[in-house]
């Protein structure tokens, strides 16, 4: 009798003791570039430093930056999952395969894949509306260029890289009908180098507005030195280079998305959802449009950016052609999330094709 | 497809300065291979000079200032892999990989406090008249220094290897490191100073990208410009003017395709994105096949380890 109380004592301070030390939830995250890239991952990593300060100690976080898209991601993501990581935000496109492949070798480790569209019992998907801000971007750029013609460094040819393009080309030939766009495909993500000289051409042909969709801020230091370019900041502020050449930004505001996960994995509420949030949740931000821009630009930019935000208005709204001249949208008509999401085309007016 | 919109004389302009960075480079690996030593690690030796020069170049606002220690750096990490390599005896391979990955690392640590800053700006050479003809001035006399300075070390390294006692000594190492130990040559002496100037000329070819080219710092900036002036040196079968020839014509076809692809030429965009490497390797294989086998112009002693026992 004495010995079982004994025992059972025991057991259940054992128990309580290992309630108490409860092994902290962590969370993994793999980028695509270096953390100091000032764009893409380092927005990411912000969300992540943002998911730390909100829990304290009862989340610990783990990131491996540079992870090239493709076997190597396999590998890294299953370590990971093997180190004992609960949650792992997989975050640019390439990583979709390997997320999906890991995922099924380990069920019980959630996992959230940035910009995809494959999806499983335990991966979720999430992205943002950069298309939205691009619309923004495209209706500045419109009105500021003098040469009309827009330079835009394209990553690679995916449906998000598209989008971009066509909702910045849209807007800029509303308020712009003789602008033109000039648009090269890097195939990267981050090559300093690579992004320089691409600004680097766009320029020396005549653009004076640089668009990018690559992660580093190389081509604003280009525009920078070359003068008279104006550019845009992409994923990040990009605010030491403001107020010229970069006169606005794009920023993705991952941190409320990371804390929101991450706190469902904690309740043991996660679930496999596909998150698709724009201006108005307050996923894509816009940065302060600099002093570069005349007041009266600025205040129709930022018309359009609230009637985006209170749904008043959506960027891919009919009536719009395809490249080729055949009907998309009818007057008034506007996008499925369905198209937009595998979007392969350019509008009508676009120049040049995506590569397939 | 508006080729009109491409400006040959910039074109030109700018190819030079895109091939800068893997020429310099590469001109300090061939020097550091003729000598028998195969380094691995000029990724890493670049990206720690960029991140030195960077550091440098901000601090003190000259851009001069900012190339030297650029070059210090690299020689400095140059010489730890010469250090491991000459004295430990450990794997030349092995080390050269490790160095890259040190370099990445340690260039990400020390630069960290840098990013998003601007560097001072490195200026052009303007030499009144040459500067203001009209095409050759743009193209041929109105560069940044370092551009004539790695023109002018190709042209030094012919001539060292080609016609000086000291070029014919290293090549002697090179090719036969026991040999060259009987005749009283001080083998690990040579090569480390050999590996010492690949790793300034590393650093510089770093800094190049760093100061001139991008003009930022950022993490991993190089990304794979060693590896590309790796190559370089072994498709140009260890000649310093082939050296150049690919340099140029790999930075060509960069910049030449970028603007093909912004005038809208109708040629696919992974053909013009693979054009690059594929012409440079074509142009040098060619150019190296048929007289005497391209292996035959590899220095025999590359890689090995040498002890003066053996």
């Amino acid at each position: 009798m004495n010995l079982t109380t004994l025992l059972a004592g025991a057991a259940l301070a054992l128990g309580l003791a290992g309630a108490a030390a409860a092994e902290p939830t962590k969370v993994g995250f793999v980028y695509v570039g270096p953390i100091g890239d000032g764009g893409w991952s380092y927005e990411h990593n912000q969300g992540r430093l943002a998911v730390e300060e909100h829990f304290g100690d009862a989340v610990e976080t783990i990131y491996q930056e540079n992870v090239p898209e493709g076997a190597d991601a396999e590998r890294v993501l299953t370590q990971m999952a093997l180190s004992g990581a609960d949650l792992i935000f997989t975050t640019s496109f390439g990583y979709m395969d390997p997320t999906i492949n890991v995922a099924k070798k380990f069920p019980n480790v959630k996992f959230e894949h940035a910009t995809g569209y494959k999806r499983a019992e335990n991966v979720s998907t999430y992205s943002a509306r950069f298309y939205e801000g691009r619309a923004v971007q495209g209706t500045i750029a419109g009105r500021m260029t003098k040469s009309n013609i827009v330079g835009y460094i394209a990553s690679f040819p995916i449906p998000e890289v598209v989008r971009g393009i066509n909702s910045a080309y849209i807007h800029a030939r509303k308020v712009n009908p003789d602008v033109q766009f000039k648009v090269i495909w890097a195939y990267t993500w981050f090559d300093p180098a690579k992004e320089a000289d691409a600004a680097q051409a766009l320029i020396e042909q005549g653009a004076d507005v640089i668009l990018q969709h690559t992660d580093s801020s190389a081509p604003q230091a280009a525009a920078e030195k070359a003068g008279g370019v104006i550019t845009f900041g992409q994923a990040s502020d990009m605010a030491e280079y403001a107020p010229l050449p970069r006169v606005s930004s794009i920023i993705d505001n991952w941190a409320p998305y990371y804390i929101a996960r991450t706190q469902a994995v904690i309740d043991g509420t996660w679930a496999s959802v596909d998150t698709w949030d724009g201006i108005g949740p307050g996923m894509v931000k816009i940065g302060e449009i600099s002093s570069a821009v005349p007041e009266e630009v600025k205040a129709e930019a930022l018309a359009l950016k609230d009637a985006i935000a209170s749904g008043a208005y959506h960027p891919f709204t009919g009536p719009l052609n395809k490249q080729d001249g055949t009907p998309w949208l009818a007057e008034g008509e506007v996008a499925d999330d369905g198209t937009l999401a595998g979007m392969n085309f350019y509008v009508e007016g676009l120049t040049g094709d995506i590569p397939q | 497809m508006d080729l009109s919109a491409i400006n040959p004389v910039l074109l030109v302009a700018s190819l030079m300065v895109a091939a800068t960075p893997i020429l310099l480079a590469a001109i300090g690996e061939l020097v550091v291979e003729k000598s028998g030593v195969l380094n691995l690690g000029v990724e890493g030796m670049m990206i720690t000079g960029a991140v030195c020069g960077f550091v440098v170049a901000v601090e003190t606002g000259s851009p001069a200032l900012g190339f030297v220690c650029a070059a210090l750096g690299g020689a400095a990490l140059a010489l730890l892999f010469g250090l491991l390599t000459q004295y430990l005896m450990s794997n030349q391979v092995a080390t050269g990989l490790g160095l890259t990955l040190f370099g990445l690392g340690l260039s990400a640590l020390i630069g960290q406090s840098y990013v998003g800053i601007k560097a001072p700006a490195t200026p052009r050479l303007e030499i009144p008249l040459l500067s203001d003809l009209p095409v050759l001035g743009r193209i041929v006399f109105s560069h940044d220094l370092m551009v004539y300075l790695s023109l002018a070390l190709v042209a030094g390294v012919w001539m060292l290897l080609k016609y000086s006692r000291a070029g014919l000594i290293l090549r002697a190492v090179g090719e036969n490191h026991e040999a060259a130990h009987a005749l009283g040559y001080k083998v690990i002496r040579i090569r480390l100073t050999a590996i010492a100037f690949g790793g300034a000329c590393a650093g510089l070819g770093g800094a190049y990208l760093s100061l001139v080219r991008v003009p930022q710092w950022t993490e991993g900036m190089t990304a794979g410009a060693g590896w590309i002036a790796l190559a370089i040196v072994v498709f140009a079968s260890w000649r310093a003017w082939r050296v150049l020839l690919g340099a140029y014509l790999f930075g060509g076809i960069t910049v030449l395709q970028l603007n093909l692809q912004a005038a809208g030429a109708a040629i696919p965009v992974e053909v013009l994105s693979m054009s690059p490497y594929l012409i440079t390797i074509l142009v040098l294989v060619v150019m190296s096949a048929g007289r005497a086998r391209a292996a035959l112009n590899a220095p025999a002693s590359l890689g090995r380890v040498f002890h003066a026992s053996n």
